[in-house]
């Protein structure tokens, strides 16, 4: 049974209408027949399914309608055309941090933004030491949450949002929240969730990460869907070829050249970086003035090239 | 259709019954923070309001009124409890637009939970009303059991006035100011110092037209006149309530989805 099931979804926003221009421009407008307004499609003509298990991940460059359409996954948003159909309770971590009161001490705001969540009274009473205890913020439970550093603010919403464990998780650019070793934490609880065969749909700038976590891909550009595919690595080997050259694909035979042109770039890069290296170890046998130095850059290249070995090192 | 929707709206309340409470908390914590009196100014804002209009007013419309301080304060709490409330329900959407467009929670949730804090306001003045009730010498009738219900038509009406304005100012800013000028009107028009009795009879028919001045006028026949207002009051008042429900129930569903859209 599909868990997401989104069709023919276009989402539209509509600018320069009432609202940036205020009542009174609104009505003068209105009257000298002078109102116009400027759509702007932020998503059109979607189309995926993703079945339990699964895990999608969304790529595209800025403003392709990444989070928009997760907006309407989770059901903030309703598209202006097509439908989706969702099974399950939604987790969504979408740009954490905003949404907290900041007037309101760190154990309020866990506690509301856990209402929010949807949890109950008891269940965060229960879990509330294990919040605090995984956003490391033990000694500020009674601080105002503006005297927070954004980091901890993000650490915070990071642990409220992913006490459950949720049918379908979805997440935002949150695996980059916080200091280095909150996010391998992060990054490993997540791990956690999502193999407990919870459906996840992740929006990412990292493609290694996409690469290691998704069985999905789907490729947005201004909105509109590129690619839906299985395939990860081929439409990943496409898409960072697509960030380098700027060319969009138009069909199959377009992707498959990209995808072909990266593993090419990608060989030839490896060769280069391959080469200098090759040549700073050299430079040290030459030059090198210390024994440590000089048996280290043998011990090296013997191990990757020997070939590049004059006969008096080998 | 009706029934359904309030099963709904009922089987969501009890869903995040949790989560009401968490916010009914916030907003009335969030009204006196930082102050010294805190709660205290429940109490107090109303009482040196009314100071100042018996200083004023006393003099000029107070000859002839008995009990005019009676008269001046239950116009000034019904008064204060209207505007609050409406005032807070039209901002409570934006105040928390960006918990909206990242969370999927019923969006009136914010208005209700408004409405109760400013419900509690209320109750608040009412206590001190009732004080000052006593120390006036007024005789508690067994009219005053039937105060319940011009509280009750006006919580309902304020949250569908509520649901107009919260709709209007997402989209129309301008709302607030619009709105502030005739709140001012309005005060005027409604009776809250002077008495009408002086006007032809059509002209104080079209008081009437003035939900807040039926209120208010209800809880003047209960406090000082001690009798049980006529059917007509009752079925006004029930009337403005549906009244502006129904048009605030209309205008959420209508806009509700497009809300998220302008925040």
């Amino acid at each position: 049974m599909a868990v997401i099931e989104c069709n023919d979804v276009s989402i539209r926003y509509i600018t320069g209408d009432f609202k940036s221009i205020g009542l009174k421009e609104f009505i003068m407008r209105k009257l000298t027949n002078n109102f116009h307004v400027k759509e702007f499609w932020a998503d059109r003509h979607v189309t995926f399914t993703i079945e339990k298990g699964d895990m999608l991940g969304i790529i595209g460059s800025n403003g392709a309608g990444k989070s928009t359409l997760l907006k309407a996954v989770t059901g903030i948003m309703l598209p202006t055309g097509g439908h989706i159909k969702t099974n399950g309770r939604i987790a969504a971590l979408l740009e954490l941090a905003s949404g907290f009161d900041p007037h309101m001490t760190v154990r309020e705001n866990t506690y509301l933004r856990g209402a929010m969540l949807g949890y109950t009274k008891e269940f965060l009473d229960e879990k509330y030491e294990e919040i605090i205890a995984f956003a490391e913020l033990e000694e500020f439970e009674d601080y105002m949450f503006k005297q927070l550093s954004s980091g901890m603010k993000s650490r915070l919403a990071f642990s409220v949002a992913c006490l459950v464990n949720p049918d379908i998780l979805i997440l935002d650019e949150v695996l980059s929240v916080g200091d280095g070793a909150f996010r391998k934490k992060s990054g490993d609880k997540m791990m956690e969730i999502l193999s407990g065969g919870t459906t996840g749909v992740l929006v990412s700038h990292s493609i290694e990460q996409v690469r290691d976590l998704c069985n999905k891909i789907l490729w947005l550009d201004h909105g509109n869907q590129i690619a839906f595919s299985e395939d990860v690595r081929l439409y990943c080997d496409a898409y960072e070829e697509f960030l380098f050259t700027k060319e969009l694909p138009q069909n199959d035979g377009d992707i498959e050249r990209l995808a072909h042109n990266f593993g090419v770039r990608m060989e030839e890069e490896r060769k280069r970086n391959e080469e200098q290296e090759v040549d700073r170890l050299e430079r040290i046998l030459e030059e090198g003035h210390s024994d440590a130095a000089i048996n280290a850059a043998i011990r090296v290249l013997q191990k990757g090239r020997p070939e590049a070995l004059i006969d008096q090192y080998r | 259709m009706l029934s359904k929707t309030i099963k709904r709206v009922s089987r969501n309340m009890k869903e995040n019954a949790f989560l009401f409470t968490e916010l009914v908390n916030r907003d009335f914590q969030q009204r006196y923070k930082r102050t010294v009196l805190g709660m205290a100014w429940s109490i107090l804002s109303p009482l040196l309001q009314l100071l100042v209009m018996m200083v004023v007013f006393s003099h000029m419309f107070g000859r002839g009124v008995e009990h005019y301080t009676i008269y001046l304060f239950a116009g000034n709490i019904t008064f204060s409890y209207f505007s609050e409330s409406t005032n807070n329900g039209m901002r409570s959407l934006m105040e928390n637009s960006a918990i909206l467009s990242k969370i999927n929670v019923p969006k009136y949730l914010f208005l209700l939970s408004q409405n109760v804090s400013a419900l509690i306001n209320y109750a608040l003045t009412i206590a001190v009303f009732f004080l000052f009730c006593i120390g006036d010498g007024i005789k508690f009738t067994p009219a005053f059991f039937t105060l319940w219900y011009p509280i009750l038509c006006f919580v309902i009406m304020n949250i569908g006035i509520g649901m107009v304005l919260s709709a209007l100012y997402v989209f129309f800013r301008d709302i607030a100011y619009l709105y502030r000028v005739f709140l001012t009107l309005l005060s005027y028009l409604s009776a809250i110092f002077y008495t009408i009795d002086s006007f032809p009879a059509t002209f104080q028919r079209l008081f009437l037209l003035n939900p807040v001045y039926v209120n208010i006028k209800f809880w003047r026949l209960v406090v000082l006149d001690g009798i049980v207002p006529s059917a007509m009051y009752h079925l006004l008042l029930a009337g403005y309530a549906v009244l502006f429900l129904a048009i605030g129930a209309f205008f959420y569903k209508k806009f509700n989805h497009r809300f998220v859209y302008y925040f």
